[in-house]
């Protein structure tokens, strides 16, 4: 067992973090910005899905990773659309929708995969990653963080930038009004439908973002259901954030980790039924809810429709 | 009836009115209404539940769009389509219910509805706040979370708010109902101050008194017209009285009825009638000791509240809202347990006892609550008289539910009560809600009962009912073998149907005042937190 803490070990320990944090970032960042804004968006799964077929499927096609990227982006929003739309606009139930959203997305894209690919998975080229000169040769941490995909970059960024966008912009305030007290947001002369729309919009554009790179960044190959819980993950995280992105960005690479000791356990060749081991990150999120839920802090508009004039 | 605009000429009219209609379906809330609100005068709208006061101030402020009819702003005609539209007129709005958000600091609270793409700009902002909260006096912190201020500190912040973006029109709705006397006359101030101004201040109430306290002008509202006016000439040269007696008729129709009402609507009069009652000296039936409770974010827990109340006694309990009433009266119903802290009735400890337990000794509550906590509004009015008590004996057997027994049950009751409904199969909620009032009345008023606690007994009822159920409360009391509790943010209400009232301050009983002449003063000292009693 001494090779848990050989530099192989741990080195592959922080790069497949990163490799199972990144989409679980991307989503939770999204979806934090739809329950800040009052949607309680359960659809975030299938917009995931949505999102890691049309990425690979174009990036497979096109050959071009941020084709794949935009497609992904779009997928997803095109499924969130369904979620505004039934939603925002009509106030139905956000939990009914957001199931059957998840659910169809997956039938969809598992039968869009057939129909493409019968029984074949075919498989993306290598990756191209951005090395950043002289950091990339650290030892434990230089290969996880500092050699990677351009979009791994961009999602760290993304965290300090919803940090700002929280705390220095009028669309922040927007947000937060939307989902704590709506119909003052609605007296003030801020539309919550146009606010709550947008929001959704935004979570399904992360949301597919962060299935596209489990498809092609993450994995290099489309299998049907591949998600496998990571946007119901996701909405944990945003949940137990309070509102934070800097404790999405935490959580999401806590996940990663344990995500990730599969493999890395394998790498030193220890042996334990990987069926335990790939319970890890699910035992994970029922500690953490333990130890974190009873503080979380939720706006108390979430998944509650906004009509004006019924108050 | 034509409101006759005299006093100032037209020339000064912020905000006119034409035949201003809007139909709900089933309702007409507002018919034909004509208004002209003018700068530099404070106009009182006056009316009761339904009158279609709440409709007006919908249209005005953007949330509720007219049939027909017109306005004209400044003698230009104008369409309000939307809330950020009537700010951008200059028309503001303070609604009865704080409209703010309570995670969300006093300045950035104001720079909600700023344009969506933009930053921040917090010094443009601090620089109007200090200009507004210089005209308008007002001391709150721009730095302070909304949630944490006081329910008077947050109305400033909204008036503010509604003044934003200038100065032409306030509308405040029902400004007074969660104030203090002491915050009453402050609004006062302020409302005289931005009149000096020239603001056209227009405040809606259905407090008779208020009105002929503050108002330049009196327009009534009745059934969704403006049914008469009293202008500023008669204000100044009529009676007190005679203007009283005035707006009583518009409000009423002329008739022996308006005089029953008359009491009710004009707060003073509930004080000579006073109440005393003969118990003194009688060991209490009801006594909790140093109750506290843990409150969770934003609720007023008890801290150490006392009380003690004798049979026969109806004691009310007084404050402004939010200072641990609702702990009080669920920790007296058994619905919530005290951290520390002791409650006994008739000399037995039952502060371990859930609902069921207290219910078995003779608790009973009525809760303002009544289409939540208090009944199930989509099950019929026969189930909900016995809601309660489900799996009775007499009501149920082997599990089997007697519907012969529970139908016959509720007849009795809806003709003992006078309760109005189709049969007692109806669904609860489509009754009314002096109604539903009743049912809960005569749900909990069983001949067993030993504690009656009442919350908010008239909230949400037109003037007809709320006279009913006070009459009921009075002609409960006395009754040697029960307490009663009666808890409201109306002091007029508790001045006429209380024999002691307590007042809540913060989560303690500040003091306990007898219901006698002067009493007001008295309590209204303890609710700003400067008295002693």
């Amino acid at each position: 067992m001494d090779g848990l803490l050989s530099e192989a070990f741990i080195a592959s320990l922080f790069f497949g973090a990163v490799t199972a944090g990144v989409p679980l970032l991307l989503a939770g960042l999204g979806e934090q910005v739809s329950e800040k804004a009052g949607v309680l968006n359960i659809g975030l799964e299938g917009m995931m899905l949505a999102g890691a077929f049309a990425g690979f499927a174009t990036a497979y096609a096109t050959e071009s990773f941020l084709a794949g990227f935009c497609a992904g982006i779009l997928a997803g929003m095109a499924v969130s659309l369904i979620m505004a739309v039934l939603c925002v606009v009509l106030g139905m139930n956000q939990i009914v929708v957001g199931i059957a959203i998840t659910l169809g997305a997956e039938g969809i894209t598992a039968l869009l995969h057939h129909v493409l690919y019968s029984r074949s998975y075919p498989r993306l080229s290598r990756v191209e990653t951005w090395t950043i000169p002289g950091l990339a040769d650290i030892p434990y941490v230089g290969q996880a963080f500092f050699d990677r995909n351009v979009l791994i970059y961009l999602a760290f960024a993304l965290t300090f930038f919803m940090i700002w966008v929280f705390r220095r912009t009028q669309a922040g305030l927007n947000l937060q009004a939307a989902g704590d007290a709506p119909a003052a947001l609605d007296a003030a002369g801020v539309s919550v439908t146009v606010t709550r729309f947008a929001s959704v919009l935004v979570t399904g554009c992360l949301g597919g973002l962060g299935g596209a790179y489990m498809a092609t960044v993450g994995g290099g190959l489309f299998l049907p259901f591949m998600t496998g819980g990571a946007g119901f993950i996701a909405i944990v995280l945003a949940m137990l954030a309070r509102g934070n992105p800097l404790w999405i960005l935490f959580g999401a690479f806590l996940f990663g980790a344990s995500l990730a000791l599969t493999t890395a356990l394998q790498v030193v060749g220890v042996n334990i039924p990987t069926d335990v081991i790939q319970m890890l990150p699910f035992a994970m999120v029922i500690v953490v809810l333990l130890l974190f839920a009873r503080h979380s802090y939720l706006p108390p508009a979430l998944g509650l429709p906004y009509q004006r004039g019924a108050r | 009836m034509e409101p006759d605009p005299v006093g100032a000429p037209d020339g000064d009219a912020a905000l006119a009115l034409h035949d201003i209609t809007r139909r709900f379906p089933g309702v007409l809330a507002n018919d034909r209404v004509s208004l002209v609100f003018r700068r530099g005068e404070i106009h009182a709208l006056l009316g009761e539940n339904g009158a279609g006061k709440s409709t007006l101030i919908g249209i005005v402020s953007g949330m509720v769009r007219p049939d027909s009819g017109s306005i004209e702003v400044a003698g230009a005609p104008v369409r309000i389509t939307s809330p950020s539209a009537a700010l951008r007129l200059g028309i503001g709005t303070v609604y009865q219910h704080v409209l703010l958000v309570p995670s969300l600091t006093v300045l950035e609270n104001l720079m909600l509805g700023g344009s969506w793409s933009r930053t921040l700009d917090r010094a443009a902002t601090s620089e109007r706040f200090t200009e507004l909260a210089e005209l308008l006096s007002f001391r709150v912190s721009p730095d302070a979370p909304v949630g944490r201020l006081s329910l008077g500190e947050q109305q400033q912040v909204e008036i503010m708010r509604a003044l934003w973006h200038g100065e032409l029109v306030l509308f405040l709705d029902e400004p007074t109902s969660m104030l203090t006397p002491q915050g009453v006359d402050d609004l006062g101030v302020v409302m005289r101050r931005l009149r000096d101004h020239g603001v056209a201040i227009v405040f809606i109430t259905h407090k008779l008194k208020e009105a002929s306290d503050l108002a330049d002008r009196i327009s009534v509202l009745r059934q969704g017209r403006v049914v008469g006016e009293v202008s500023p000439g008669e204000l100044r040269t009529m009676s007190p009285d005679a203007i009283i007696e005035r707006v009583v008729a518009m409000m009423f129709g002329h008739g022996g009825k308006a005089e029953d009402l008359r009491a009710t609507l004009v707060g003073d009069a509930a004080e000579p009638q006073a109440r005393q009652n003969a118990v003194a000296g009688m060991e209490p039936l009801l006594v909790l000791r140093g109750g506290r409770t843990a409150g969770q974010r934003g609720e007023c827990a008890l801290d150490g509240a006392d009380l003690e109340v004798r049979p026969g006694e109806i004691m009310g309990i007084a404050g402004v809202d939010g200072n641990g009433q609702k702990h009080l009266a669920e920790v007296l119903a058994g619905q919530r347990m005290l951290t520390t802290g002791s409650i006994s009735l008739a000399g037995r400890e039952i502060g371990h006892l859930g609902v069921a337990g207290r219910r078995r000794l003779g608790v009973r509550y009525i809760t303002d609550d009544r289409l939540g906590e208090g009944t199930a509004p989509r099950h019929s009015l026969a189930i909900n008289l016995v809601i309660k008590e489900i799996g009775s004996p007499h009501f149920w057997k082997g599990g089997i539910t007697l519907w012969r027994r529970i139908h016959d049950h509720a007849r009795n009751l809806i003709r003992t009560y006078g309760i109005v409904a189709p049969s007692e199969r109806a669904s609860l909620a489509g009754l009314s809600g002096g109604n539903i009032q009743k049912v809960l009345l005569a749900r909990e008023w069983t001949g067993d009962a030993r504690l009656l606690v009442v919350s908010k007994p008239t909230y949400g009822l037109d003037l007809q009912n709320t006279r009913r159920a006070r009459d009921w409360i009075k002609s409960i009391g006395g009754n040697r073998d029960a307490a009663i509790v009666v808890i409201s943010n109306e002091l007029e209400e508790l001045i006429d149907v209380s024999h002691r009232i307590a007042v809540m301050e913060r989560g303690r009983i500040a003091g306990i005042v007898k219901n006698r002449r002067g009493a007001r003063t008295a309590i209204g000292r303890l609710m700003a937190g400067v008295g002693d009693a």
